[in-house]
């Protein structure tokens, strides 16, 4: 009777913490689940089929634990009887190593495929000409720069949905990682460097994007907003840019960027197209040409 | 001259802030305290000769194990002080903390619990248990095993220092990476007390893992053939060669981070050919080991116990060896899972990724082991197993989402999320840490001569496991929703409530560390209602429980003769075959034993050490000097010592044995 008392206790008390979990969770976002480009999605279904690959092998787990832990408990058993020394049966033992190698190699052909159809550096194959945006992690803001179309914004993206988006992302600050949930996975921005990122957008709405990697006083200030919009809409959205306000040039880039925290958005009707070569070329200079080519 | 005297230290370096005088008059009051209390009972020369300056691994065992405890108390005010901001700081609020100082707590919390915390706990049991398993009296090198503990005395004190000198500690996260952690982006002394306290104790731990190999590989008992080693030893083996693997790559390379910080040089800095994507590379090479050498003892603990409280013997003992060594080697091949999203590419990312994914092939096959080696046995429940099945709860949890994270796709998602930081903190809490709580419980009557309390035992259990749970899921949850670690202020209202629910799961974990407290305190006042008269106190299989309890400081009156794997249970069954109580199987022979001499070398050693990274932190070069050459000099004066150590005579065994033999019977 004890036994089952005790039962039902850890059942309840499970049971209480699911039920607030639900209510907590009722109407909150969760990007990563929910997403909103092909890329997150594809994402979402390696976690989501990942789990339950290994469900297969955790539930029987449990079930099992809780099965020996009831059965085999010594009040259980008369006290003069002890167990005999087990064999170690070579087919049990082999099969406990087949178990979790089979899980194990149904996820790694998940990772493989994953790791190559949603490689970060891979264009998306569409029929809709891709839209460049540079970001550059800056001391505590995001700078994006529209090289086609020539402007640049702080703090705030906007895209036209379907389309698909290269990020070319680098860093004027500490190391940094570039994050939308709702549209893909993490990329680093280094300083010197470029990474690439390729996202599309399949809805109208706006994204939340952050600052992943802590770089500093300002970090968790470093947050920005993606508007997914229609191709319309974004082009009238980029002519009223480009007639509005001030022009990023050199010196004025060279005040953005010095360290500042919880920055509004910002919009720059065009800007110096020298201003994203210098930020990366600036960290590691090109050799004197007497080195290049050896002794 | 001042710059002589004094280096970069100035007065603005004394304590000016809340929590560096806060801080400061703690330690001083502490100190206070004690040495008053030490002085009233006339207690220094007992201090300092039966324990500061001992060579037995037990009692260094036991002041490892108290040093850790110190450091898990401010390792979890730390980790209070985060969640408290947490809770508090969303939207206009910007809690009790500016960013600078949060930054600061969350990089010591972990450095904390896993430098000091975590890696304390396991090299005190190593060194009170391994010698005991394995039939020795002593560890191989001594006077190594003395200055191994008091380099991570010197780095736990190190870690605490910048509340009285400076009043900054590192802000870049718990492995300081550059180029944050470089002079333009931290200009502060903080990284450098980072760098110095990592090293001096992880100088240590490389000096204790090289001591442990050979103790293990040289000082067996005759017949204890490697493939007759109790489980615990194996695991204990494979965590040391872990730390002599990786532990060297860890001081080169916060060595080069100093390098440019001290001396301008550029191997991480952004600029001028520094690189620092090498750094992350060198830093996790350590780094993944590291978790491994944490949690591998744990597994070997949870072997000893399974087969004990089961009354069986490890089902398939080899495959919990192949495992162990299984998950040793890989370890070491999946450090670049920790940088995926730094673009190396879909070959080298799938390569590391399904590395990654294999470790769980031998991680399964021990839990497996272990319920094999349950099913039909005769199961008590007693506090250790508790322990135990919490850790198969959370284990497998924790286990599922690295699983989840070592394919890089899925890992673009949670890298640097709080789904990250919960998956961790299952690993080290279910694995590292519930490992070690079972292995405190169930190795301390062999410490003390006394069992702990069962109820308080089992009570504190539940407030740990449940306490987890309720801190830990809402952070999976909130890694969902796209919170990112180390945030010191959020503006989405939504994700509070589940800082909130994290909160109420840190005051039930305190809860449960409470009770640990009042469970010592209380078993100690039932001491002798709890005795252990015996040695054996859970009818246990292998050598540590052939001796009495406490273990004499000789551990081994005779050394046993090992003839099968479960050492003292097949003994135990030979004698009751034969119808004799053990100890009269043979009548008792007493022999002269040497044990080394104390010492308090590795005391000097330390503080020389301790000098030298005071002055390499405010360029004080007097000091260095000094330091590092009194610790050469020490180290010089020690070598040529050639008496180091003495003999017990026979007689005086016999006599401690009689005696104890009539208290017992009394």
């Amino acid at each position: 009777m004890k036994k089952y008392f005790f039962l039902i206790s850890l059942l309840v008390a499970g049971a209480v913490l699911l039920l607030i979990i639900f209510f907590m969770i009722k109407g909150v976002q969760l990007p990563v689940l929910n997403p909103h480009g092909i890329i997150a999605k594809g994402e979402k279904n390696i976690i989501v089929t990942s789990t339950l690959i290994m469900l297969v092998a955790v539930i029987p787990t449990y079930a099992f634990t809780f099965f020996v832990t009831t059965a085999y408990a010594a009040d259980k058993q008369s006290t003069d009887v002890h167990p005999a020394s087990p064999a170690s049966k070579k087919i049990v033992t082999a099969l406990l190593w087949a178990i979790p190698s089979i899980i194990i190699l149904c996820i790694g052909v998940l990772t493989w495929k994953g790791a190559h159809t949603l490689d970060p550096a891979k264009k998306i194959n569409s029929n809709i000409k891709p839209l460049t945006i540079q970001v550059v992690a800056l001391e505590w803001k995001w700078l994006f720069l529209y090289p086609e179309q020539n402007i640049a914004t702080v703090n705030f993206i906007e895209i036209p949905k379907d389309t698909p988006v290269h990020f070319q992302l680098t860093a004027d600050a500490p190391m940094n990682s570039f994050w939308i949930p709702e549209l893909s996975g993490q990329i680093y921005t280094m300083a010197g460097m470029v990474t690439n990122l390729h996202v599309v957008a399949d809805k109208e709405g706006t994204f939340a994007g952050s600052a992943a990697e802590i770089n500093g006083r300002g970090f968790s200030g470093m947050q920005f907003q993606v508007q997914s919009v229609s191709k319309n809409i974004f082009d009238s959205w980029v002519g009223s840019i480009q007639k509005s306000g001030t022009r990023l040039s050199q010196t004025e880039y060279s005040k953005l960027a010095e360290p500042s925290e919880n920055n509004p958005k910002t919009f720059f009707s065009s800007y110096d197209k020298n201003v994203y070569n210098n930020i990366v070329t600036k960290f590691n200079p090109p050799a004197p040409a007497n080195q290049i080519g050896g002794m | 001259m001042n710059h002589f005297l004094f280096g970069n230290l100035t007065w603005q370096a004394l304590p000016h802030e809340w929590f560096t005088i806060g801080g400061t008059a703690s330690i001083v009051l502490m100190g206070t305290v004690v040495a008053l209390f030490l002085t009233r009972k006339k207690l220094w020369t007992w201090l300092w000769r039966n324990w500061l300056t001992s060579t037995d691994p037990k009692k260094v065992g036991i002041m490892y194990i108290l040093v850790a405890c110190l450091m898990l108390f401010r390792g979890a005010l730390d980790a209070a002080m985060i969640w408290l901001q947490q809770i508090l700081s969303v939207g206009n609020s910007h809690g009790y903390l500016n960013a600078a100082h949060f930054q600061q707590i969350f990089t010591a919390h972990g450095d904390i619990m896993v430098f000091f915390v975590t890696m304390g706990f396991l090299a005190g049991l190593l060194n009170i248990i391994v010698p005991l398993q394995i039939g020795a009296r002593d560890l191989a090198f001594p006077f190594l095993n003395t200055l191994g503990f008091w380099l991570y005395v010197a780095g736990a004190i190190f870690i605490n220092l910048f509340f009285v000198f400076g009043g900054e500690f590192a802000a870049a996260g718990w492995l300081s990476f550059p180029p944050l952690s470089e002079l333009a982006y931290s200009p502060g002394v903080g990284v450098d007390y980072w760098i110095w306290s990592l090293q001096i104790s992880g100088l240590g731990s490389l000096i204790a893992g090289i001591n442990f190999i050979v103790t293990i590989i040289k000082m067996r008992a005759p017949g204890m053939t490697l493939m007759k080693m109790p489980l615990f030893t194996w695991t204990a083996l494979s965590s040391m060669v872990l730390v002599v693997s990786v532990f060297p790559i860890l001081a080169i390379t916060i060595l080069m981070l100093w390098l440019d910080r001290f001396f301008g040089m550029h191997f991480f800095t952004s600029t001028n050919g520094g690189n620092p994507m090498m750094y992350i590379n060198l830093i996790w090479m350590w780094g993944h080991p590291e978790v491994y050498i944490l949690v591998i003892p744990s597994f070997g603990i949870f072997s000893e116990v399974v087969s004990t409280f089961s009354k069986k013997a490890s089902f398939s003992y080899r495959s919990l060896v192949a495992a162990a060594l299984g998950i040793m080697l890989l370890s070491m091949l999946v450090w670049l899972h920790h940088f995926f999203t730094m673009g190396a590419g879909a070959d080298v990312n799938t390569f590391f990724g399904i590395m990654t994914g294999i470790i769980a092939i031998p991680t399964s096959v021990q839990i497996f082991n272990w319920l094999a080696t349950m099913y039909k046995g005769k199961i008590t429940f007693s506090q250790p197993m508790y322990w135990f099945l919490g850790f198969v709860a959370t284990f497998t949890m924790g286990g599922m989402a690295g699983v989840l994270m070592s394919s890089p796709a899925a890992d673009f998602q949670f890298h640097n999320s709080l789904f990250l930081v919960a998956h961790f903190h299952t690993m080290v809490f279910g694995g590292a840490l519930f490992g070690i709580f079972a292995g405190l419980t169930y190795w301390f009557p062999k410490v003390t001569g006394f069992k702990l309390n069962e109820a308080w035992g089992r009570a504190a259990f539940w407030f740990w496991q449940v306490g987890f749970f309720v801190a830990f899921v809402p952070l999976y949850i909130l890694g969902f929703m796209g919170a990112t670690r180390r945030l010191d202020h959020y503006t989405d209202p939504t994700w509070q409530r589940f800082f909130i629910m994290a909160g109420c799961g840190i005051v039930l974990i305190a809860i449960g560390a409470g009770i640990q407290i009042i469970q010592i305190i209380v078993s100690y006042r039932q001491r002798n209602e709890h005795k252990d008269t015996t040695g054996d106190p859970w009818d246990g299989r292998t050598l540590e429980w052939s001796v009495p309890s406490p273990a004499p400081f000789y551990n081994f009156r005779t050394i046993p003769n090992v003839t099968e794997r479960d050492a003292f249970w097949d003994m135990k069954q030979k004698s009751k075959s034969a119808h004799q109580h053990i100890d009269t199987l043979a009548q008792p022979q007493y022999e002269d034993i040497e044990l080394p001499k104390n010492t308090a070398m590795g005391i000097y050693v330390s503080a020389f050490v301790f000098i030298a990274a005071f002055g390499f932190v405010w360029h004080i070069v007097w000091m260095i000097v000094l330091g590092i050459g009194g610790a050469i000099v020490c180290v010089i004066i020690r070598s040529l010592d050639a008496e180091t150590e003495y003999t017990i005579p026979a007689a005086e065994i016999e006599r401690i044995e009689k005696e104890k033999s009539i208290a017992y019977n009394q």
